[in-house]
C-alpha cells in the first residue's frame, strides 16, 4: 500500500470538508439518477439541469465516506458546461483511471483520484458519484445504481 | 457477565496466558504495512490456532474417505473422525443426543434449514413468527422468503436507545398466532447479549418455539441446551476458531424428528424406489450429499480448544478487553459507542463524528490494524440508531490490552488524517 497522503490528497480532503455543489438541486433539474453502495450505505443523488444538450446546472445530496463526498464534488465541479457527450466521456476517462490508472491527458483537477487505485477496496467509493451521474445523464430515475 | 464485572474479571486474568494462546495462531504472527497485524474483525470470522489447521491437514493425509458409505479401512475411519466431531459439538453444548447435532455450512443454512423445513410444513397463513430489530440479515431473509411462500406474519420486537430489547414490547406481540421467536442470542452489531433464559420461558409459557441464532454467542459465552431449553440453536465453525464452510444447527429431537427433510439426495435416505422414498434417521435426514467431512474434522479440534482453555476464562479475558476499550474510547474526540447494552461481550461498535468508518478502517488498516467498517449486515439496526454504519472492533481470545492501546492511537491518527 502506498502512503495514506495519496490517497487523503490536500484536494480531497478540501472537497470532503467543503464539498461543492452540495445539498443542492438546480434551478430547471430535468435529470436525476439515485446511487448506493450496498456494501457500506452510501448513497447519493445527482441532479442535472440540462439545456440544448449543455449540462448548465448540477447538484447532489446524500452521505458518504471521504472519498465518496470528494470524488462526487469534483464530478460537479468537472461536468458543469460540458455536453452530454463529454460528460459520458468524462466518465469513461476517470471509471479507467480508477480502475486501471489509465490516465488520460486532461483530467485536470481529478487526476488527484488517482490514488484511489492503489486501494482497491476503495474503488467503488470513488466510483459511486460517477456511476450515478452516468444514469443522470441518461435520465434513469426511479432506479437505484450500484458499482456492482 | 456485566462490564461492571470489571474486578472479577482481573481476578482470573493473570492464569490466563494470553502470549501462550498467541504463539498457537500462526496469523497472528505478521506484519500488515510493515506494522504488527492486530485482528479486530474477530465478529466477522476468527482467526485459525495451530491445532485446527493441523487436524485438517493430519486428516487428509491420513484418514479421509468419504463418510457413512464404505466398508474400507478409511472410509470407516473417517466416518469415525466426522461423527467424534458431532459428539464434541453435542458435548459442547451440552444437548442430549448426536442425534440433535446436524452439521450444515453455518448459520445462514441453519436457519433457512429451520425456516423451509420446520415452517414451510408447519406454518399457515396468517401465524406469526416474532424477530427482533437487532437481527443478522440471515434472521430476516429466510422468514422473508418463507413468508412469500406461506403468507405468515413478521412480527418485530423494538431495541432501546442502549441496543437492548424492550421486553415489555415483546410481551405484547405474542398473541394466539404466534408461532415462532427468532432473535440474536449475541448481536454482531451491537454487542448486546439477550436474557434468553427469560425470553425462552416467556415463549414457552405461550407454547411458542424458539430459535436462537448463537452465531456471535458461542466463542464467547458457555451454553446449555439442557439448562436453556430452547427449541433450535444456530453457530458457525468459523467465527469459533474452527473452518468456515461448517456450523451446527441444534434441534430438539422430538421436533427434528417430525420436520421433512431440507434437501433430497444421498446419505439422507435409506431406501429409494421412483415410487417412494424412505429417510434416513436423524441426524443424516438432513445431511444430503457428501458433507464438509474435513471442516466438521475441524470444528471438533476448535471445539477442544476452546475448551482446553475454558469458555470461562476466555470470556474472563475478554470482558477485561471490552471494559478497557470501552474506557479509553472515551478518551477520543467526537466518539459515540453504538451499543450500550448492561450486558455485553466482545463487541465495540462506534461512530467518529466527521470521520466516515469506511475512512476509519481504511486508516486503521495502514497502522496494521483490521476492524469491519460497515452495515455489518444489520441495516435495520443502523437505521434504528440513524447511521449509514459504524467501525467495529471485536475481541477474541488471543487479543491484549496493548492492541486495544495500538487501536486508540490509530483512532487519534485517523483524526489528523481527515481534517
Ligand atoms: C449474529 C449473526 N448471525 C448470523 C451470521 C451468519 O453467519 P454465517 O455467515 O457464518 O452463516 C453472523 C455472521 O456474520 C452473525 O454475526
Amino acid at each position: 500500500m502506498s502512503d495514506l497522503r495519496d490517497l487523503y490528497e490536500e484536494v480531497i480532503l478540501d472537497h470532503n470538508r467543503s464539498p461543492r455543489n452540495f445539498l443542492k438541486k438546480p434551478e430547471g433539474t430535468n435529470h436525476q439518477a439515485y446511487g448506493f453502495n450496498p456494501l457500506c450505505g452510501d448513497e447519493f443523488r445527482v441532479y442535472l439541469a440540462v439545456e440544448d444538450g449543455i449540462v448548465k446546472d448540477v447538484g447532489f445530496d446524500g452521505a458518504g465516506c471521504a472519498i465518496s463526498t470528494a470524488s462526487a464534488s469534483l464530478m460537479t465541479e468537472a461536468v458543469k458546461g460540458k455536453s452530454l457527450e463529454q460528460a459520458h466521456a468524462l466518465f469513461e476517462d476517470v471509471h479507467k483511471l480508477l480502475t486501471q490508472r489509465a490516465e488520460s491527458s486532461d483530467l485536470g483537477k481529478l487526476a488527484v483520484l488517482s490514488g484511489v487505485h492503489a486501494y482497491p477496496m476503495r474503488v467503488k467509493c470513488a466510483t459511486l458519484a460517477w456511476h450515478t451521474l452516468q444514469a443522470a445523464l441518461e435520465n434513469r430515475q426511479g432506479e437505484t445504481v450500484t458499482t456492482e | 457477565m456485566s462490564i461492571r464485572n470489571d474486578t472479577v474479571a482481573r481476578q482470573v486474568t493473570p492464569a490466563y496466558d494470553v502470549a501462550r494462546i498467541r504463539h498457537d495462531f500462526p496469523a497472528l504472527h505478521q506484519e500488515i504495512h510493515g506494522k504488527p497485524l492486530v485482528y479486530l474483525d474477530n465478529g466477522a470470522s476468527a482467526q485459525k490456532p495451530r491445532a485446527v489447521i493441523d487436524a485438517i491437514s493430519e486428516f487428509y493425509a491420513h484418514d479421509y474417505a468419504n463418510v457413512h458409505r464404505a466398508v474400507h479401512t478409511l472410509g470407516e475411519r473417517a466416518t469415525q473422525t466426522y461423527e467424534a466431531a458431532r459428539e464434541k459439538a453435542r458435548h459442547f453444548i451440552n444437548a442430549r443426543s448426536p442425534e440433535e447435532i446436524i452439521f450444515v455450512r453455518g448459520t445462514t443454512e441453519a436457519i433457512n434449514l429451520v425456516a423451509q423445513s420446520y415452517g414451510r410444513n408447519t406454518l399457515r397463513a396468517g401465524d406469526e413468527v416474532i424477530l427482533t430489530q437487532m437481527e443478522h440479515h440471515s434472521n430476516i431473509v429466510p422468514w422473508q422468503l418463507l413468508r412469500e411462500q406461506t403468507g405468515i406474519v413478521l412480527r418485530v420486537v423494538p431495541i432501546d436507545d442502549s441496543g437492548e430489547l424492550i421486553l415489555d414490547e415483546l410481551e405484547k406481540l405474542f398473541n394466539r398466532r404466534t408461532r415462532l421467536l427468532t432473535l440474536t442470542h449475541l448481536s454482531n452489531a451491537l454487542g448486546t447479549i439477550n436474557p434468553v433464559h427469560r425470553i425462552i420461558e416467556m415463549a414457552h409459557a405461550r407454547n411458542v418455539l424458539v430459535l436462537l441464532d448463537a452465531a456471535q454467542a458461542v466463542p464467547h459465552l458457555s451454553v446449555d441446551m439442557q439448562a436453556l431449553d430452547c427449541d433450535f440453536y444456530a453457530f458457525s465453525g468459523h467465527k469459533l476458531y474452527g473452518p468456515s464452510g461448517i456450523g451446527v444447527l441444534y434441534g430438539k429431537k422430538d421436533l427434528l424428528a417430525a420436520m421433512p427433510p431440507y434437501q433430497g439426495g444421498g446419505e439422507m435416505i435409506r431406501y429409494v424406489t421412483f415410487e417412494k422414498t424412505e429417510y434416513a434417521d436423524l441426524p443424516c435426514k438432513f445431511e444430503a450429499g457428501t458433507p464438509n467431512i474435513a471442516g466438521a474434522v475441524g470444528l471438533g479440534a476448535a471445539i477442544d480448544y476452546v475448551s482446553g482453555i475454558g469458555l470461562a476464562a476466555i470470556a474472563a479475558h475478554e470482558q477485561d478487553l471490552l471494559a478497557y476499550a470501552t474506557d479509553r474510547a472515551a478518551e477520543v474526540a467526537g466518539m459515540r459507542i453504538v451499543g450500550t447494552a448492561r450486558e455485553k461481550a466482545s463487541i465495540l461498535s462506534f461512530e467518529l463524528a466527521g470521520i466516515h468508518p469506511h475512512d476509519i478502517g481504511t486508516i486503521l488498516d495502514s497502522e496494521g490494524i483490521a476492524i469491519r467498517a460497515g452495515h455489518h449486515c444489520a441495516m435495520p439496526v443502523m437505521r434504528r440508531f440513524g447511521v449509514p454504519a459504524t467501525a467495529r472492533a471485536s475481541f477474541g481470545m488471543y487479543n491484549t490490552r496493548d492492541e486495544i492501546d495500538a487501536l486508540i492511537a490509530a483512532l487519534h491518527r485517523a483524526r489528523e488524517v481527515i481534517r
